[in-house]
C-alpha cells in the first residue's frame, strides 16, 4: 500500500458535525459580516447624529453667554446738554456720536485708577473694547432721566464682539495679529480689566429677546423679533391648515365618490407633498406678491405659503385617524338616526382628534423650520429690527422667522454672527422639540387602538 | 372702513341671526321642538350661513377684482410718452400705487389734508416734500401725470371701497331676512344646512387643486415671459451661467447674460449623486439590519434616533455644512492636506451633508418595504438551509427591489429639490467640472439668488428663476410620478 492510493472521497472530507467545513466557514463569514454591514450602517446613522448635535450644542451654547463691561460715565452736562435748560429736545439732538467719547473715557479713566499698565495711551484706544451700542444705551437712559446730567452714573454695556469672542477663546493672540479692529495690547488690556470684575461674561437674556442688529455689531444682535415673526407666521398656518385640512380629509374620508373629481385631488394631494419647498416659495412671490399686492416680508404671507406648504401633510395625517375610527362608531350613530354629518361631525371627528392634533403639531413643526420659501418672499436680510407694535402689525410688517435669521446670520461675514447662527438653532430646536415632545404625549395620552 | 371692520360686522349679523332664527323657529313650533322638523340650533345655522357665505363671497371677489379694474381705468389716464426708456407700463403701475398708498397713508399720518389730496392742481414738489415728511417712500421721478393718475387711483379705491362695504352689508343683511323666512316648523333646515357644509368640504378639498393650478400658472406665466426676452436655446444648450449685473445686449443683440441652465443642472445632479451614494448604502443596510436582525429593543431605541435625523430643519443642517464639514474637509483635502480643496464650500460639503439628511428617509422608506415581504418567502428561503443574509440577499431584496427603487427616487427627488444645505454649502459658482472637491452651483440655489438679489423684477436676470423653478418642478414631479407607480405596482402583489 502506497500513500498515493489512499485517495478516496470519502477519507478527504470526513465531515463532522462538531468541524465546520470550509464553505459552511466561508458562508458563516459572510453572515457575520452582512451583520456587521447592517450593524455599521447603524451606527453611522446614529454617529453623524451625535457629531450634529455636538457641533450645535458645542458651537451654539456661546451664544447664551455675553461679555459685558461695568463702566461709570460722566454725563457732561457741557457736552449733552450746551444750553443747559436740561430741553428735552435739546438732549435729543446730541447723537450717538456725541456719547460716544464719554463712555471712552469712563473706561479710559480705569486704567489709571486701578494702576493698570499699558501702551494705550489715548481714549479712542478703548474703542475697540467697548461695543457701538454703548453710546445709544447711554443716550437712551439720558433722555429717560435728564435730570442726571451731570452725575456720574454706572453702566453695563456690552463689550465689542472681540472681546467677547477672546474670552470665550474663539479669538485668540494668533487670529488678532491679522485683525485691524483690536491688537494684542488690548487683550492684555482685557486681561487685567477681566481680573478687576470689570469685564465679566453673564448668561445674555437679550440674546432670546432682542432684535436683529447691524453688521459690525454681532455682540447686539438677538432672535427676539425673528420668533415674533415666527409664532405670527405659525397662528396663520395653524388657523387656516387645521381647519382647511381637517375639512378636506372629512371630505375626502367620509363623503367623497369615487369618480374623476375625487381622484383628481388625491393624486394633487400626494404630488404637492412631494413639490420642493422652493416652489411654494415661487408660488407665494407670484400669487401672493405680485398678483394679489400682499405686503413683503410679512408673516401673514409667510404663514399663508407654509400653509400651502403644510396641507398635504395634515391632510394625510387626519385622514389617517380618521381612518383608524372603526366603522362600527358611524353604523351605531346611523343607527340611532342621526344623519351622516351628524355621526362624522358628533362621533368620528371627536374621536379622531388627538391624532388629527398630533398631525397637525408635527406639520407645524414643519413649518416652523422650513427657511428656502421664506427667502423668495422676502423674509430675509436686515428686517428684524424692531418688535411688532400689535396684533395687526405683527401679522403685516415686515420681519423675519427663526430659520430665516439664522440664514441671514450665517452669511455675514463677521465670525462673531456663527456663534450666534449656532445659538439660534438651540433655540430653534428647543422650539421643535417642545412640540414634538407635545404631539408625543398627547398620542400618549389620548391614543385608543380598537 | 378697513376689511377687518367689515368682517366683524358680518360676523355680528350672522351671530344675531341665528338666535333670531332659532327662537322664530321655536315660537313657529309653539315652543316644543318635536314639533320642528330639524333641530333648533339648525333654523339659527341656517340663517349664519345665509348671512355668511355669499357676503364673504362678495368680499373676497370684490377685493380680488378691484385692482384690476382700478388700474384698468387708470393706466388709460396715463399718456403713452410717460413710459420712459427702459421702463414699462407695469412698472408705472407700480409707482402710481406707491404714490397714491403715499398720499392715503399721508393723509392718515396727518401730514396732508384730504383736499391736498384731492387737489388736482397741487404742486408737484410740495406734494413729494410732504410725503417725504409723512416718511414715506417717494422715488424723484414722480411726474405730473403720475401725481394725478395716483390721485385719481386714490380717489377710486376710496370710493369703491365705500361701494364695497355697503353691498357686503347689505346681502348680509339680506341673507338675515332670506334665512329667517326659513325660520318656520315645517321649513327642512337639517338638511340645508347639511348641503351647504358639504360643499363647503369641497371647497376645502379643493384647495389642493388650486394650489397646483397656482404652481403651474405662475410658472409658466413668468417662464413665457422669460422667454420672451431671452431665447430659449441659449438657456437650454448654453454651457456657462453668467448673469451680468443690470443685464443688457451686446452689439450683435445677444443678451450680455449668459444663462446656460446646463452647469446648474449638472452641480444639481452631481451633489444629489454624492448625497445618494452616501444616503442608500447607509440607509439600506440600516433598514435591513433593523428590520431582518435586531431585536425590538435596539429597533425600539435605533429608529427613533434616525427618524430624528429626518426632523431636523435643513437650515440646521446647512448650517453644519457651512461651519462644521467644510472645515473638516478643508483640513484633509485642502492645500495643508491633499491639496485638491480650495474653498470649504464645495460639491463634496454639500454632497455629504446631503447624504446625512436623506439617511432616515431612505431607511424609513425601505423598512416599510423590507416588512412588507410577506415572511412565507423567508421561510421558504430558510427551510432551503439558507443563512439569513443569503435570503436577504437573493429573496428578500429581489422581491422589494422595486419598492426599494422607488424609495431612492423619492429621495434623489429630495436631494434635486433641496435648498438650504447647497445655498449654504455648496458654493456660488457655476462650473462643468469633474472634480467633487470644487465650488458648483445647483438650480435651487440659483433660484434663490436670482430673486433675493437686486436685480429688477421684469428683467430676464430675475425671470431666470421661474424657468430654474418650472425646470425643478417638472423633474421632481416626473421622478414623484414615476417612483410612486413603482412603489404602486409593486404593492399590488402582496396585498
Amino acid at each position: 500500500m502506497t500513500d498515493a492510493s489512499i485517495h478516496s472521497p470519502a477519507s478527504g472530507g470526513k465531515s463532522s458535525l462538531l468541524a465546520l467545513d470550509a464553505r459552511t466557514k466561508r458562508r458563516n463569514a459572510a453572515e457575520a459580516r452582512f451583520r456587521m454591514y447592517g450593524i455599521s450602517a447603524v451606527a453611522a446613522g446614529v454617529f453623524f447624529l451625535v457629531v450634529l448635535l455636538g457641533a450645535i450644542l458645542s458651537n451654539g451654547v456661546g451664544a447664551f453667554q455675553q461679555t459685558f463691561l461695568t463702566v461709570e460715565v460722566y454725563l457732561d452736562p457741557a457736552k449733552l446738554d450746551k444750553k443747559g435748560q436740561r430741553d428735552i429736545a435739546d438732549i435729543k439732538k446730541v447723537s450717538t456720536f456725541g456719547y460716544t467719547p464719554l463712555v471712552q473715557q469712563g473706561l479710559f479713566d480705569q486704567i489709571e485708577a486701578n494702576g493698570i499698565e499699558t501702551p494705550l495711551a489715548k481714549r479712542k484706544d478703548m474703542k475697540a473694547l467697548i461695543s457701538a451700542s454703548a453710546a445709544a444705551q447711554v443716550r437712551d437712559f439720558v433722555i429717560a432721566n435728564p435730570d442726571r446730567i451731570g452725575d456720574k452714573v454706572e453702566f453695563r454695556v456690552l463689550t465689542s464682539s472681540r472681546v467677547d469672542g477672546y474670552l470665550k477663546g474663539r479669538v485668540t493672540r494668533e487670529s488678532v495679529a491679522r485683525d485691524k479692529n483690536i491688537k494684542p495690547v488690548h487683550l492684555d488690556l482685557v486681561d487685567s480689566f477681566t481680573d478687576l470684575g470689570i469685564i465679566k461674561k453673564e448668561f445674555n437674556w437679550s440674546f432670546i429677546t432682542g432684535a436683529d442688529a447691524s453688521e459690525s455689531r454681532a455682540e447686539q444682535a438677538g432672535m427676539g423679533v425673528s420668533i415674533l415673526g415666527s409664532f405670527f407666521m405659525t397662528l396663520v398656518v395653524l388657523a387656516l391648515a387645521l381647519p382647511i385640512g381637517v375639512a378636506a380629509s372629512i371630505y375626502l374620508e367620509e363623503f367623497a365618490p369615487q369618480n374623476r373629481f375625487t381622484d383628481l385631488i388625491e393624486v394633487n394631494i400626494s404630488n404637492l407633498a412631494a413639490v420642493p419647498s422652493i416652489v411654494f416659495g415661487i408660488l407665494g412671490l407670484a400669487v401672493f406678491i405680485q398678483f394679489a399686492h400682499l405686503p413683503q416680508s410679512a408673516p401673514l404671507v409667510g404663514g399663508l405659503v407654509l400653509t400651502l406648504m403644510t396641507l398635504p401633510t395634515i391632510i394625510i395625517s387626519t385622514r389617517a385617524s380618521l381612518k383608524s375610527v372603526p366603522p362600527s362608531i358611524r353604523d351605531a350613530a346611523l343607527g340611532i338616526g342621526a344623519s351622516k354629518m351628524q355621526a362624522v361631525f358628533h362621533h368620528v371627528l371627536p374621536l379622531a382628534m388627538p391624532g388629527i392634533l398630533t398631525g397637525t403639531i408635527i406639520g407645524l413643526a414643519q413649518a416652523l423650520g422650513e427657511t428656502a420659501p421664506l427667502l423668495l418672499i422676502g423674509m430675509v436680510g436686515y428686517i428684524a429690527t424692531n418688535y411688532p407694535e400689535g396684533i395687526a402689525s405683527g401679522f403685516m410688517d415686515p420681519n423675519s422667522a427663526m430659520p430665516a435669521q439664522i440664514y441671514e446670520w450665517a452669511k455675514r461675514a463677521d465670525p462673531a454672527y456663527y456663534e450666534r447662527a449656532w445659538g439660534g438653532i438651540i433655540i430653534l430646536l428647543v422650539f421643535l422639540l417642545t412640540m414634538n415632545i407635545i404631539a408625543i404625549i398627547l398620542r400618549r395620552r389620548f391614543e385608543r387602538r380598537w | 372702513m378697513p376689511v377687518f371692520w367689515l368682517i366683524l360686522i358680518v360676523l355680528g349679523l350672522a351671530a344675531v341671526g341665528y338666535i333670531i332664527g332659532r327662537q322664530r323657529a321655536l315660537a313657529s313650533a309653539g315652543g316644543d321642538s318635536r314639533h320642528l322638523h330639524s333641530l333648533p340650533s339648525y333654523y339659527g345655522s341656517n340663517v349664519s350661513i345665509k348671512v355668511m357665505v355669499p357676503a364673504f363671497f362678495l368680499m373676497i371677489v370684490w377685493l380680488l377684482a378691484q385692482p384690476f379694474v382700478i388700474e384698468g381705468r387708470v393706466s388709460g389716464m396715463i399718456p403713452e410718452s410717460e413710459i420712459r426708456e427702459g421702463s414699462s407700463a407695469s412698472l408705472l403701475m407700480a409707482e402710481v400705487r406707491r404714490a397714491s398708498e403715499g398720499l392715503e397713508n399721508a393723509v392718515a399720518g396727518g401730514f396732508m389734508t384730504d383736499e391736498e389730496a384731492r387737489n388736482a392742481r397741487a404742486d408737484l414738489s410740495d406734494v413729494t416734500q410732504r410725503l417725504k415728511d409723512a416718511g414715506q417712500v417717494v422715488t424723484n421721478t414722480i411726474t405730473q401725470p403720475i401725481l394725478k393718475a395716483a390721485q385719481a387711483h386714490r380717489a377710486m379705491v376710496k370710493s369703491s371701497n365705500l361701494y364695497m362695504s355697503i353691498a357686503v352689508i347689505a346681502i348680509a343683511v339680506a341673507g338675515v331676512f332670506w334665512g329667517l323666512a326659513g325660520a318656520k316648523a315645517d321649513f327642512r333646515a337639517r338638511n340645508v344646512v347639511e348641503r351647504s357644509i358639504r360643499w363647503l368640504l369641497v371647497a376645502a378639498a379643493s384647495i389642493a387643486i388650486l394650489t397646483t393650478i397656482g404652481i403651474v400658472l405662475s410658472l409658466i406665466f413668468n417662464t413665457v415671459e422669460f422667454f420672451r426676452l431671452y431665447p430659449a436655446s441659449q438657456f437650454f444648450f448654453n454651457p456657462t451661467w453668467l448673469p451680468s449685473f443690470g443685464g443688457g445686449i451686446d452689439a450683435d443683440g445677444n443678451p450680455l447674460s449668459k444663462l446656460g441652465i446646463i452647469p446648474l443642472l449638472w452641480g444639481t445632479l452631481y451633489i444629489s449623486l454624492i448625497a445618494l451614494a452616501v444616503a442608500v448604502p447607509i440607509g439600506l443596510f440600516a433598514a435591513i439590519f433593523l428590520s431582518e436582525y435586531a431585536g425590538p429593543k435596539t429597533r425600539a431605541i435605533a429608529k427613533p434616533m434616525l427618524e430624528v435625523l429626518a426632523g431636523i430643519p435643513t437650515i440646521v443642517y446647512g448650517l453644519f455644512a457651512l461651519l462644521t464639514v467644510g472645515p473638516l474637509l478643508i483640513g484633509v483635502f485642502g492645500d495643508d492636506g491633499l491639496g485638491w480643496m480650495q474653498a470649504g464650500t464645495a460639491v463634496m460639503t454639500a454632497g455629504l451633508v446631503m447624504g446625512i439628511m436623506l439617511i432616515p428617509f431612505v431607511s424609513s422608506l425601505s423598512d416599510d418595504i423590507i416588512n412588507a415581504v410577506p415572511q412565507a418567502m423567508r421561510d421558504g428561503s430558510y427551510g432551503l438551509g439558507a443563512t439569513k443574509s443569503e435570503t436577504i440577499k437573493q429573496v428578500v431584496l429581489p422581491a422589494a427591489l422595486p419598492g426599494i427603487v422607488g424609495a431612492i427616487l423619492l429621495a434623489a427627488s429630495r436631494a434635486i429639490g433641496e435648498t438650504m444645505i447647497v445655498v449654504l454649502g455648496a458654493g456660488a459658482a457655476a462650473r462643468l467640472s469633474l472634480n467633487p472637491f470644487e465650488a458648483m452651483t445647483t438650480v435651487t440655489a440659483k433660484i434663490v439668488s436670482q430673486l433675493t438679489g437686486d436685480a429688477d423684477f421684469a428683467s430676464p436676470e430675475a425671470l431666470v428663476a421661474f424657468a430654474l423653478g418650472m425646470t425643478l418642478f417638472i423633474i421632481t414631479l416626473g421622478l414623484n410620478v414615476f417612483a410612486l407607480y413603482i412603489v404602486r405596482k409593486y404593492r399590488e402583489q402582496y396585498d
